[in-house]
């Protein structure tokens, strides 16, 4: 890949963020109802009575809030494209549909990200989930789970684009390919909040085993996206 | 691009050999049967264990069509071969169609074996997300919009990869369980039925593909022949 | 700009079992204003979307010179397209927008030339940080505009241009499709407005029903009239 594709790649990636940097709606809502669907979760599976739930629980519902809120992020991002049709515009340009993909993904990955740290937070304070524990590896595992859902959801949500069931059908089609993400990052993040985990070997594992996964799926999505928002 | 779409099969020459097939496929069936009936019980489980001629091949169908639906995607996305397309539909419908059976008999064995009705066996759950998976392509398709097909082959694709992906992040995930590898444990007279039913089952799934293959391949021609209609008018006029 | 033609060659489009193109063969210089005409559901935006390289054809091809503009991405610089929609970005202002575009297709020294295109198309004195949700319909077509004519290319498509405007933004765009013409570019316009084509155009097409009813070039333009009679004539039943 040349250098004027990741010119073209950094320049979509930056037109998205700078517009959510000037009205931050998409931020604000996405946190908000992130930060209901951790405390709908915490208040369905309150135990008191049983600690040791701790981390598995934790992580779990730090996913399951990512994954939601995730599909929220991806109907906005592709969205913005419908208004004023300026995805047609986009497409007219020169720029390399892979850059358009490319671009879009860090997009909606950093959107995500912004909030996942905001659900780390709240859920360290309501499941008491060591978050701070060991901050680098929690790090790479919300990096490397995030690009996988997100390098699987531009595809889906940009050739749904037009649809009118858009909304409802997103989450249906994404979460049953995604779900191998959502194994791989919550087993890992349950070791790191686990307290009396032996070591971290699962974590070294369930981080590559994510590596990869994400290495096809950008893959594959690179080489898919353009014949799937081609004109028909 | 081709110049002309070619015209799909005529549908005269497709019926002697689905009639084939669909003979074929009765006499296989009614022999696996009579095999299965005939081969000896397993000891722990008696009669319930009869279940695997029908769970197994059936899960083995799954990922035929999960592969023949990705394959035809392929085809259609890169190569813009509509045929491609009628492939993955009659794949996907297939593999939504044999996965329930799956996903049926699975817990059925799984109560006899194990108690309880689902247990996140690795199999079990990879059949389940991928039977998931093949439902969603043809939602996809219904209610995809303008760009339904495309959408729908793009969830093929990653589908597709994904069976190596779901199959070994559940197995890992739930490591504590130990795999069943139940093929080779089979006795000699087992063994028999279970690849004779196999067999049947894989000719039915063919005879069931060429069948819908042959409706869409109808429809196709139906749209072909009305644009020529069409087109005829315009002359003449 | 270059002086390249821009050549349909035998195109057809199919939706399922809708034919929306049949055998279409056009020529269109540089130079020439084109109008497309025609009834409702004859091709003409199916046609320009096939023109910008949005639509694939489902046969036949387009060359711009002697590339294939379906083959070729780079013929994406030289195609200005102006829509229904303005595809422009709401939430951006109009310089933020143009400043994207200008990047979007290499354009030196931005800047001046955004300026430059903001004062010809009547934005100038536009603020500089009004985010373009906020203009009004004619505003966002002459942005629009702007951003079609930002990277300098040799063809451009119009769909419907008048059709959100009033009769002083209609008068300004007659006037900046005659400079354009007077430019050398290749200008081509879907449009109903039988007038109006006639006062733009030297070229008129007439679709009915997929096909080309009708493709008169009159280098010295046309009378009202004529395109009527043109219109008429192609439509009749034979």
């Amino acid at each position: 890949m040349t250098a004027s594709f990741w010119r073209y790649t950094l320049l979509i990636a930056g037109k998205d963020l700078r517009i959510e940097g000037r009205s931050r709606e998409v931020l604000y809502t996405m946190g908000f109802s992130a930060a209901l669907v951790v405390l709908v979760f915490s208040f369905a599976l309150a135990n008191a009575t049983d600690p040791a739930q701790g981390p598995i629980t934790a992580a779990g519902v730090l996913w399951a809030a990512t994954l939601f809120t995730g599909t929220v992020a991806l109907s906005r991002v592709l969205d913005r494209e419908r208004e004023n049709e300026s995805i047609r515009s986009l497409l007219l340009s020169p720029a390399p549909r892979a850059a358009i993909y490319l671009g879009k993904l860090i997009a909606t990955a950093a959107l995500m990200l912004v909030v996942e740290v905001l659900l780390a937070v709240l859920v360290g304070v309501l499941f008491s989930a060591a978050v701070f524990t060991h901050p680098i590896w929690l790090a790479t595992v919300l990096l490397l789970g995030t690009l996988g859902f997100a390098s699987c959801g531009v595809v889906f949500s940009a050739a749904l684009l037009r649809a009118r069931s858009r909304d409802a059908l997103l989450g249906a089609l994404l979460f049953p390919i995604v779900i191998p993400v959502l194994l791989a990052a919550s087993r890992a993040t349950a070791c790191l909040f686990d307290p009396l985990a032996p070591d971290l070997d699962p974590v070294g594992f369930w981080t590559r085993f994510l590596l990869a996964t994400d290495v096809i799926y950008i893959s594959l999505g690179l080489w898919v996206f353009e014949p799937v928002v081609a004109g028909e | 691009m081709a110049n002309t779409a070619p015209t799909p099969t005529e549908p005269a020459s497709q019926s002697p050999r689905l009639l084939i097939a669909a003979a074929i496929s009765f006499l296989l069936i009614v022999l696996a049967c009579h095999t299965i009936a005939d081969a000896p019980r397993e000891i722990t489980m008696g009669l319930v264990q009869k279940i695997f001629y029908f769970h197994v091949p059936c899960a083995w169908l799954l990922l035929l069509s999960t592969f023949v639906c990705a394959g035809g995607s392929l085809a259609f996305l890169f190569g813009g071969s509509e045929r491609g397309d009628r492939v993955a539909l009659s794949a996907a419908e297939l593999g939504v169609l044999f996965g329930l059976c799956v996903l049926v008999s699975g817990p059925l064995w799984a109560k006899a074996a194990w108690g309880v009705y689902w247990q996140w066996e690795a199999r079990l759950t990879s059949s389940l997300l991928l039977w998931l998976m093949l439902v969603a392509y043809v939602l996809a398709r219904r209610y995809g919009g303008a760009s339904a097909r495309r959408l729908a082959a793009a969830l093929s694709l990653f589908a597709a990869i994904d069976v190596p992906l779901v199959y070994f992040s559940v197995r890992f995930f739930r490591s504590i369980h130990p795999s069943n590898t139940v093929v080779s444990t089979l006795g000699p007279g087992m063994r028999g039925a279970f690849w004779l039913s196999l067999l049947a089952f894989t000719v039915l799934w063919t005879t069931l593909f060429m069948a819908r293959m042959a409706a869409e391949n109808a429809h196709a021609r139906l749209v072909d022949l009305e644009l020529r209609l069409d087109q005829a008018e315009e002359t003449r006029t | 700009m270059s002086q390249r033609h821009l050549r349909v060659a035998r195109v057809c489009k199919n939706f399922g079992r809708q034919r929306a193109l049949v055998d279409v063969t056009l020529q269109f210089a540089s130079g020439e204003v084109t109008s497309i005409v025609g009834p409702n559901g004859a091709g003409k935006t199916t046609l320009l979307g096939i023109l910008s390289t949005l639509v694939r054809p489902t046969t036949g091809e387009i060359f711009l010179g002697e590339e294939s503009i379906h083959k070729d991405r780079t013929a994406r610089q030289s195609i200005g397209y102006v829509g229904h929609e303005p595809g422009v970005y709401p939430d951006l202002s109009a310089q933020q927008n143009l400043r994207l575009f200008a990047a979007l297709y290499a354009i030196p020294d931005a800047e001046a030339c955004i300026a430059g295109m903001l004062e010809r198309v009547g934005l100038g004195g536009v603020h500089h940080d009004l985010p373009a949700r906020a203009f009004s319909r004619g505003m966002l077509q002459r942005l629009a505009l702007a951003r079609a004519l930002l990277h300098n290319p040799d063809i451009l498509l119009f769909d419907e241009p008048s059709s959100a405007l009033d009769p002083v933004g209609v008068r300004w765009l007659a006037d900046e499709l005659d400079r354009e013409r007077k430019a050398g570019r290749l200008v081509i316009l879907v449009t109903h407005d039988l007038d109006a084509a006639a006062q733009v155009s030297n070229h008129i097409v007439v679709l009915r029903r997929g096909r080309v009813a009708a493709d008169t070039t009159k280098p010295d333009g046309f009378a009202p009239a004529e395109v009527r009679t043109l219109y008429e004539e192609a439509l009749r039943d034979r």
